[in-house]
């Protein structure tokens, strides 16, 4: 201590007897009186930045632990089914007998996971050329107001709740699917006009992204060899864009998988291999909605549930997993 | 078919797809008012809804959908706050920083039943809460985490590095910087932000159906103690907010004006998004004019 603070003051000491600034007065200052310790202790300052940087940090952290604890309390109830249970993986993700109230060898899962895909897939493909057009559309075509006004739209279709969507579902796209195809109304094909209409104002704003992230020149320079608008677009644009195409429509069939209530309002909630587009099913979402309330903790029944919750988790990692590959190369 | 013909027709089914997107937005969100508004009287918002008879109101589903969301926005915007300040202005950019924002766009794409199972799970099963409101906040808290994160970090980095500089050639800290300088000239993105995050928290139902619960218990309005089970303040009383109850009367409710009650909720509903989509903006540009001199841009 007394030789580091010795030191000190023999620099200080040193600095003032030596000052080459003639015309600045250090008069008030006495070396006897240099305050060794706010020298070398960290200042105010430092200790502010510390104390930020610490609180922010913790913010962080505390998101990190609740990721974690969502993948591994879900992940725990979900393996149950396997691990106390002793159900078969593949019985459970092939098998369509689904009771699982009977026993272990009734906890098929292979119905809800097909209609679940079956809803995406088709939502995304009906989705996507919708998108890409209302995306050239506001990009390429038009400018100005009717952009904004577009867009002020799609940002309003993406705050209605979902259960509004059900509702507006049960209300017209059930009656409407019923008059034109028989049935019920309820099914497959109801849901996936429900999820079209959902997905459409993700997929079109990321595609909307994807082309204004498109340099001009590029256009210009197509325009330049003498080639008509479409076939800008046709060569250039969406070439360009691709992957970022790719991503968009990814995200949108990430939000038609995960979807729940609106889909179980108008899918009609029988756990059923699906065998055409307007017979009642189930999706992984709508189950869990429905029988959640119904079954006891710790029982297979609702083991099993806990087990397509953990299917969805796993999904939406994969759909996360597949937009980071799709970065990564275009 | 020569380039010229291909570029007219190309053009024509653009528009035309456009045209039915356009016509599909108009049905959409008029059908949802012109079916709802009608049903949207004084006595609607004002009596209490009934479990078995026509002509129930939505009284306490909406003053449980208001408080819900308030405490959401009290838990989630603090930490909100530090972890957007953290990412946009502390991260180094090292592979932490590249994990917790993978992390942050997984927690983002979950499904909001997932994040309601969980809350379940946790808080209604382990901590022995039961279907309280505040289950339901801390569910729709998660749900609104990454989102808001991303607004905020989103809003801090649009004010300008020479700003930054600034603060530190006054010799402030850099924390100093950040709580003096820049969260005020974000403030306007900031708050942006969050009434946008707050239309989505609003409408939100599946995280809430197994965390705040399907049913309203009898609840006093003049009854100011919060540890009394029949307050309308008290945090851990069941909670049916709107749109759970929307979801409610269609699948398991046994009223016979289903629809009239579904319609006249959906329709406020989202009147109340339009407005936080138009407000938010409107609000954001304001305060900016207020703290500032500047015109808008």
């Amino acid at each position: 201590m007394a030789k580091k603070e010795q030191d000190l003051q023999q620099v200080v000491e040193d600095a003032l007897a030596e000052q080459k600034v003639p015309h600045v007065k250090f008069k008030g200052i006495d070396p006897r009186n240099i305050d060794v310790d706010r020298l070398t202790k960290p200042s105010k300052e430092t200790r502010q930045e510390r104390w930020g940087k610490g609180l922010t940090f913790l913010a962080i952290i505390l998101i990190g632990v609740l990721i974690v604890a969502i993948i591994g309390f879900v992940g725990m109830h979900g393996l149950a089914t396997f691990i106390d249970n002793k159900v078969n993986v593949f019985h459970f993700l092939f098998s369509t007998d689904w009771n699982p109230g009977a026993g272990k060898n009734h906890v098929g899962a292979a119905a809800m996971i097909v209609t679940s895909f079956a809803v995406t897939l088709l939502a995304a493909i009906i989705a996507t050329p919708f998108s890409i057009a209302v995306a050239l559309f506001m990009t390429e075509y038009v400018s100005g107001k009717r952009v904004q006004i577009l867009q002020s739209f799609m940002e309003l279709l993406v705050g209605i709740p979902s259960v509004v969507y059900g509702f507006i579902g049960l209300m017209v796209v059930v009656p409407a699917v019923r008059a034109v195809f028989g049935g019920t109304g309820f099914g497959i094909l109801t849901a996936t006009l429900i999820l079209f209409v959902m997905v459409l104002p993700t997929i079109t704003s990321l595609t909307v992204d994807a082309f204004k992230a498109i340099p001009k020149e590029l256009r210009k320079s197509s325009a330049a060899l003498g080639a008509t608008k479409w076939q800008t677009i046709y060569h250039v644009v969406l070439r360009a864009a691709r992957s970022r195409i790719m991503t968009a429509i990814i995200f949108g069939m990430a939000r038609a998988f995960g979807e729940a209530l609106a889909v179980q309002m108008a899918i009609g909630n029988a756990v059923l291999m699906p065998y055409n587009l307007v017979s009642p099913a189930a999706t992984l979402t709508s189950q869990l909605t429905s029988q959640m309330g119904n079954t006891v903790m710790g029982t297979l029944p609702n083991n099993a549930l806990w087990s397509l919750a953990l299917l969805l988790l796993i999904m939406s990692l994969v759909f996360n997993f597949l937009v980071h590959l799709i970065g990564k190369k275009g | 078919m020569n380039a010229k013909k291909t570029n007219r027709i190309a053009a024509g089914v653009i528009y035309f797809l456009v045209g039915i997107v356009i016509l599909l937005l108009i049905g959409i969100i008029g059908n949802i008012l012109i079916t709802g508004v009608p049903h949207l009287s004084w006595h609607f918002l004002s009596s209490e809804s009934s479990s078995f008879k026509a002509g129930g109101g939505i009284r306490d589903q909406l003053f449980n959908s208001l408080y819900l969301l308030l405490l959401t926005l009290l838990i989630s915007l603090p930490i909100a706050l530090g972890a957007a300040i953290y990412l946009a202005e502390y991260a180094p950019d090292n592979w932490f920083t590249q994990l917790i924002r993978t992390t942050i766009e997984i927690l983002s794409s979950l499904p909001s039943i997932v994040v309601g199972l969980f809350g379940y799970l946790l808080f209604v099963v382990q901590f022995g809460l039961g279907f309280s409101i505040l289950a339901g906040a801390l569910a729709l808290t998660f749900f609104n985490l990454p989102t808001l994160t991303s607004n905020i970090e989103e809003a801090i980095k649009g004010v300008p590095q020479t700003q930054r500089e600034a603060g530190w050639a006054l010799g402030l800290s850099n924390w100093k910087t950040i709580r003096g300088i820049v969260l005020p000239a974000a403030l306007p993105g900031i708050i942006t932000g969050v009434i946008l995050s707050a239309g989505r928290v609003f409408g939100e139902a599946a995280a809430l159906i197994y965390t705040a619960g399907q049913s309203g218990s009898t609840v006093d309005y003049s009854n100011w103690n919060i540890f009394s089970p029949t307050s309308f303040l008290n945090i851990m009383r069941p909670a049916e907010t709107l749109a759970v109850h929307i979801w409610k009367v269609n699948t398991e409710g046994i009223i016979p004006d289903v629809n009239v009650v579904s319609a006249g909720t959906s329709a406020l509903l989202v009147i109340v998004v339009i407005i936080f989509n138009f407000g938010a903006r409107a609000l954001g540009n304001w305060i900016y004019k207020r703290l500032t001199a500047a015109k808008i841009k």
